[in-house]
C-alpha cells in the first residue's frame, strides 16, 4: 500500500494496482457442496442439491472480497465450507498453501483462530446464556490461554476497539442492541488475531444507519490489524461499498469475478447485469430505462439446468447455452466470466 | 417468587426437606434400625390418635406419625437415587446420540425405544420379581426402567439447540466436542430436563409408594408412605358396623402427606418452567 502513497492516481487504477503485488491468502478450488435430499420410510438418498458446484476464487492478502448472489446461490455455503463448518463434498481450499480440507479436524483446529467468522444473525450467533466476557473469551480459551484474568483484559480491549463499552461485559446478550450484539461478535472473531474473517451477510440484519457504522468500523478493523475479508452479502451497494474485488455467484456457480469497479461499470455476465439493474437507485428523480427483469424463478439446485445454469431466464440465450457449460475464463487482465456470449455483452456496455 | 401457588409449592417441598432433615427430632427412633417403624402392641385393629401416637396406629399397631415422618427421608431418598441414577443414563445417552447423530443416535434411540416399549409397572414388578423384593431393587428396577424419558427429552431438546448459529460459531473458535457440549448444549437445553425432574420426584416416590402397596418394596414395618397406605387398606371403610369411617386416620395421614408432597413438586415444576423461560431472565 505505501508504494502507491504520494502517486496521482485515479481511484480507479489505485484500487486496481492496490493489490496486485498482494500474496494469495487463501485460495479455493473446484469447491464442491452436495447436500442429500432424503425421502421415504427408509430416508433414502433420492438426489443431491448441489449448494455449491466448482467453485474457485483466490482472496489476496489485505483485500476485501466481496460474494454476492441472490438468496439460496450457495454464497453463505460457500463461506461455511472454507472455514469447514460444514464438511466439503469435494475441492480444496489452500490457506498459506496448506489444504486445509487435508487436515484432520485436530490439526484443524490450529487454524481456527486464523481463519474467523462473523456471522448473519446478530441474536442466534451469541449463546443466550453466556454472559458477553465469556463469549467474547471463549475463543481464547481454546486457543490455549490459560489464565482467567488474562482472558478478561483482552475482552476489554477488544470491546472498547468495536465500541462496546467494557463496563457492560458482564450482561447478558439479550440487553444489547442489534448493532452493539454484532459488535460483540465482530470482537469474538477479533479477538483471536484471525487473518481472515469470513464476514456472512454480517450487516443485514441491521437497520441502515447501523449498516453504515457496522461497515466503517470493520473497514477501521482491517486497517488497524491487517485484516482480510471474504464479504458475503446480497446488498449490492453495501458489497461496492467494502470490496475491492468482487464474485459472482447464481446458482451454485461463479459467473463472474472481477475489481469492483470493472464489475459496476462493465458487467460481462447477463446475470450480473441483471442483478445491478435491479439495484435501488437512492434518487427519486432518476427514471431508469435499462431495467432488466429476468423471467421465471430461480431453478432448483436440486435439478439445475443443463449447460449454462442461467440460460433458462438469460435474454442472450442461444442453443449452445442449454448445452455445452461454459468455463470460468479471464477475458482480461484479473476479469473473468463464465459466459457464452460475454463479448455481445461489452459491446452493449459501450 | 410469581404467585401464591408457586409460594404453596416451595413452601410444601421445603417443609418436607426440613421435616426429612429434622426427623430424628421430629420422631426419635426409639431402638435399632430407625427405619423400622415403633409398635406399641400387637393387636390388628388399629387405635386412634392419642397422646403417645399422635396419629394414631395402623394394622399391627405401627405408629403412623413415626411412618410418616421417616417415611418423608424414604421417599427423598428414593426420588433422589432413581432420579439421580436414571438422569445420568439418560442425559448422556440423549446427548451422545443428539450430538453425533448418524448410527449412533439410530443405534442409542432404538435401544431407548427397547425400554420404552415394556409398560413402566410390569417391568418393574417383573424384575423385583427376579431380583426379590426389597427397597434397593425396587429402586434399580425403576432407575432400568425410567432412564428413557430423560434420554429422549435432553435428545430433542439438544438437536433443537443444534442448530443455533451459536453452535456453529463456537465451531469456528475451535471449540472440542466436549467444550460444544458442556458449554452450549447442555446448558441451553437442561431447562425442560430440571422442569422434569421436579415433577418426577413427585412420581418416583408415589410409584415406589404404589410398589410398596403391592408389598414388592420395602419389607413390613419399614417407614414407608405406600407401605403405610397398604396397612389402612382393610380399614377404609368398617364394615362391623357402626361409624364406617371409624379409622379414618389410617389412610388420612399418610394419604394426605403423599398428596401435599407431590402436590409441591408440581407447583414448584409450575414454578421453575415459568421463571426458566430463558426469555424471563434478567
Amino acid at each position: 500500500m505505501k508504494e502507491i502513497e504520494g502517486n496521482v492516481l485515479t481511484e480507479k487504477s489505485k484500487d486496481q494496482k492496490k493489490f496486485q503485488k498482494a500474496e494469495i491468502l487463501l485460495e479455493v478450488k473446484n469447491l464442491k457442496k452436495y447436500f442429500p435430499i432424503k425421502a421415504g420410510v427408509f430416508r433414502s438418498t433420492v438426489g443431491w442439491v448441489k449448494a455449491v458446484d466448482d467453485v474457485s476464487f483466490y482472496i489476496k492478502k489485505g483485500e476485501t472480497l466481496g460474494l454476492v448472489g441472490e438468496s439460496g446461490c450457495g454464497k453463505t455455503t460457500v463461506g461455511q465450507t472454507i472455514l469447514r463448518l460444514i464438511e466439503p463434498t469435494g475441492g480444496h481450499v489452500f490457506y498459506n498453501n496448506v489444504d486445509l480440507f487435508k487436515l484432520s479436524k485436530g490439526q484443524m483446529k490450529k487454524y481456527r483462530s486464523k481463519l474467523q467468522m462473523i456471522f448473519q444473525d446478530p441474536y442466534g450467533s451469541l449463546d443466550p446464556r453466556m454472559r458477553v466476557k465469556d463469549i467474547i473469551a471463549e475463543g481464547l480459551k481454546y486457543a490455549g490461554m490459560k489464565n482467567r484474568k488474562e482472558r478478561y483484559e483482552k475482552v476489554r480491549d477488544y470491546m472498547q476497539r468495536v465500541g462496546v463499552s467494557p463496563t457492560y461485559m458482564n450482561r447478558f446478550p439479550h440487553e444489547f442492541s442489534g448493532g452493539q450484539r454484532q459488535r460483540i461478535g465482530i470482537a469474538r472473531a477479533l479477538v483471536l488475531n484471525p487473518e481472515l474473517i469470513v464476514a456472512d451477510e454480517a450487516v443485514s440484519a441491521l437497520d441502515a444507519s447501523v449498516q453504515a457504522q457496522v461497515l466503517n468500523l470493520l473497514d477501521d478493523l482491517q486497517q488497524e490489524f491487517h485484516l482480510t475479508y471474504l464479504f458475503i452479502a446480497h446488498n449490492l451497494s453495501v458489497v461496492r461499498h467494502v470490496s475491492d474485488r468482487v464474485v459472482v455467484m447464481y446458482l451454485g456457480k461463479v459467473v463472474e469475478i472481477a475489481n469492483k469497479h470493472e464489475i459496476f461499470s462493465d458487467p460481462l455476465h447477463p446475470y450480473t447485469k441483471a442483478l445491478l439493474s435491479a439495484n435501488p437507485i437512492p434518487d427519486p428523480t432518476v427514471k431508469r430505462k435499462d431495467r432488466i427483469i429476468l423471467q421465471g424463478d430461480v431453478p432448483s439446485p436440486a435439478n439445475p439446468p443443463s449447460g449454462c445454469r442461467f440460460h433458462t431466464r438469460c435474454w442472450l440465450a442461444q442453443p449452445i447455452c442449454a448445452q455445452e457449460e461454459p468455463k470460468l475464463e479471464e477475458v482480461h487482465p484479473g476479469h473473468f466470466v463464465a459466459c457464452h456470449f460475454w463479448k455481445n455483452l461489452e459491446d452493449q456496455n459501450d | 417468587m410469581r404467585n401464591a401457588t408457586s409460594m404453596l409449592g416451595v413452601l410444601l417441598v421445603a417443609f418436607f426437606i426440613v421435616v426429612a432433615i429434622c426427623a430424628p427430632f421430629l420422631a426419635p427412633p426409639s431402638y435399632g434400625d430407625p427405619y423400622q417403624i415403633p409398635r406399641s402392641g400387637w393387636s390388628v385393629t388399629p387405635q386412634p390418635p392419642s397422646a403417645q401416637n399422635p396419629f394414631g396406629t395402623t394394622e399391627g399397631q405401627y405408629d403412623i406419625y413415626y411412618g410418616v415422618v421417616w417415611g418423608t427421608r424414604t421417599a427423598f431418598r428414593v426420588g433422589l437415587i432413581v432420579i439421580g441414577f436414571a438422569l445420568t443414563i439418560g442425559m448422556t445417552i440423549g446427548t451422545l446420540a443428539a450430538y453425533f447423530g448418524g448410527w449412533i443416535d439410530e443405534l442409542l434411540m432404538r435401544i431407548t425405544d427397547i425400554f420404552l416399549a415394556f409398560p413402566f409397572l410390569v417391568g418393574v414388578i417383573v424384575l423385583v420379581t427376579i431380583l426379590g423384593p426389597g427397597l434397593n431393587h425396587v429402586m434399580l428396577a425403576m432407575i432400568i426402567f425410567y432412564w428413557m424419558t430423560f434420554a429422549r427429552l435432553i435428545r430433542g431438546s439438544i438437536l433443537q439447540v443444534k442448530e443455533n448459529q451459536y453452535v456453529m460459531a463456537a465451531v469456528a473458535l475451535g471449540a472440542p466436542g466436549y467444550g460444544i457440549i458442556s458449554r452450549h448444549l447442555i446448558p441451553n437445553s437442561i431447562y425442560p430436563i430440571i422442569i422434569q425432574v421436579s415433577m418426577d420426584m413427585a412420581t418416583v416416590p408415589l410409584l415406589a409408594a404404589a410398589l410398596s402397596f403391592l408389598g414388592l418394596g420395602a419389607p413390613v414395618g419399614y417407614a414407608d408412605w405406600g407401605q403405610l397406605v397398604a396397612f389402612s387398606r382393610n380399614w377404609i371403610i368398617s364394615s362391623n358396623g357402626g361409624n364406617p369411617f371409624q379409622f379414618w386416620y389410617t389412610i388420612f395421614f399418610p394419604g394426605i402427606t403423599i398428596v401435599l408432597y407431590a402436590l409441591g413438586w408440581n407447583l414448584l415444576g409450575d414454578t421453575l418452567r415459568d421463571i426458566l423461560d430463558p426469555k424471563m431472565l434478567i
